[in-house]
């Protein structure tokens, strides 16, 4: 098979992953185009291993960790955006602004508003 | 030079190959379509189709959906790149727990059923702009460097599952072990952000009698 063939499609799939991740606003689809990237990586990883013929395979054991560590990362990025969610009421990274420092300083007075407001959604969250 | 090394490449591959049919959307004229190789493509073209429409649906759940296309998808590439254990391992992983993992935090933040306006933020031209560039610079880099490389597919499965768990438990036996340790960690924490605790105010001290 053509080397090519893999690392075409592993880079088209990073590029749309990247993609997602820049252009999404909901912050479980911006995890699923982070999936993405990383499958992209990994089908990258399994092509070249197997063009090398590595004796210790290191692309296909490096696969398996990735695959792994992804797990791990899909369970702790779930977590924060339940706990971001369950603070603020939106799963919007566009909203998710309280660091924000920039010209926009229109939505500095929101910001006070802003902080009362959790409190109120967590409150109708747990009721 | 390397075009016409590339031209008379694709003029012995062609008459080497000549009863096979022409790979469909193929590319360029220098390759040379086995079977596995239009295998290959098609299932290649399924899955980066169902990534953009991952990307691009503005239907959230239906975007999980196609999201298991897509990493099914690959897991069939892995299949015809003879790593049969890696095919299994996403099978299981990807489609079997992370799909369903996204599914559970799209339930659990009220996603909305139908169409969302609000999928997208207000950065995709910038988005889009930087995705086809690195896809542009990606694509052209790596045909530049490989278009004369081929992988040989026969001999033995180089995937199988009796070569990969010697392969891991020989050589890579304490990465694994290590990597047990962050799979320990990442459970912790995931329980520990997950949980509901009450502020520090004191004023949820019923939330948290009550999640026990």
């Amino acid at each position: 098979m053509h080397l090519a063939y893999p690392a075409v499609l592993a880079a088209l799939l990073f590029a749309t992953g990247l993609y997602g991740v820049l252009a999404r606003r909901n912050a479980i689809l911006v995890l699923m185009s982070v999936e993405l990237m990383l499958n992209a990586v990994n089908l990258n990883l399994v092509a070249f291993d197997v063009w090398l013929r590595d004796t210790l395979h290191a692309g296909q054991a490096l696969t398996l960790f990735v695959i792994a560590i992804a797990a791990a990362e899909i369970g702790i990025g779930l977590a924060i955006v339940l706990m971001v969610y369950r603070n603020r009421g939106t799963s919007d990274v566009d909203r998710l602004r309280d660091n924000a420092e920039g010209p926009d300083d229109d939505t500095s007075p929101d910001d006070p508003t802003a902080a009362p407001a959790p409190k109120d959604e967590k409150a109708e969250a747990t009721a | 030079m390397t075009f016409a090394a590339t031209v008379a490449t694709a003029a012995t591959a062609a008459t080497a190959t000549s009863t096979h049919p022409a790979a469909p959307a193929a590319g360029p004229g220098f390759l040379s379509p086995t079977g596995v190789e239009i295998a290959f493509v098609l299932v290649g073209l399924v899955t980066f189709g169902a990534a953009l429409v991952t990307v691009t649906t503005r239907q959230l759940v239906h975007a999980a959906l196609w999201l298991v296309v897509a990493l099914g998808g690959l897991a069939v590439e892995y299949l015809l790149l003879t790593a049969e254990f890696i095919a299994w391992v996403q099978v299981l992983i990807y489609l079997g727990s992370v799909v369903v993992l996204l599914l559970f935090g799209l339930m659990l933040t009220k996603a909305p059923v139908g169409r969302s306006p609000d999928a997208d933020s207000g950065n995709r031209p910038a988005a889009l702009a930087v995705a086809v560039a690195a896809a542009a610079a990606l694509v052209w880099v790596v045909v530049d460097a490989f278009r004369t490389t081929w992988i040989d597919l026969g001999g033995p499965a180089q995937g199988s599952t009796e070569v990969t768990g010697r392969m891991l438990f020989q050589n890579w036996v304490l990465p694994f072990e290590a990597l047990s340790v962050l799979l320990l960690a990442a459970l912790v924490g995931a329980v520990v952000l997950s949980r509901k605790r009450g502020a520090s105010d004191g004023g949820h001290g019923s939330d948290k009698e009550r999640q026990r």
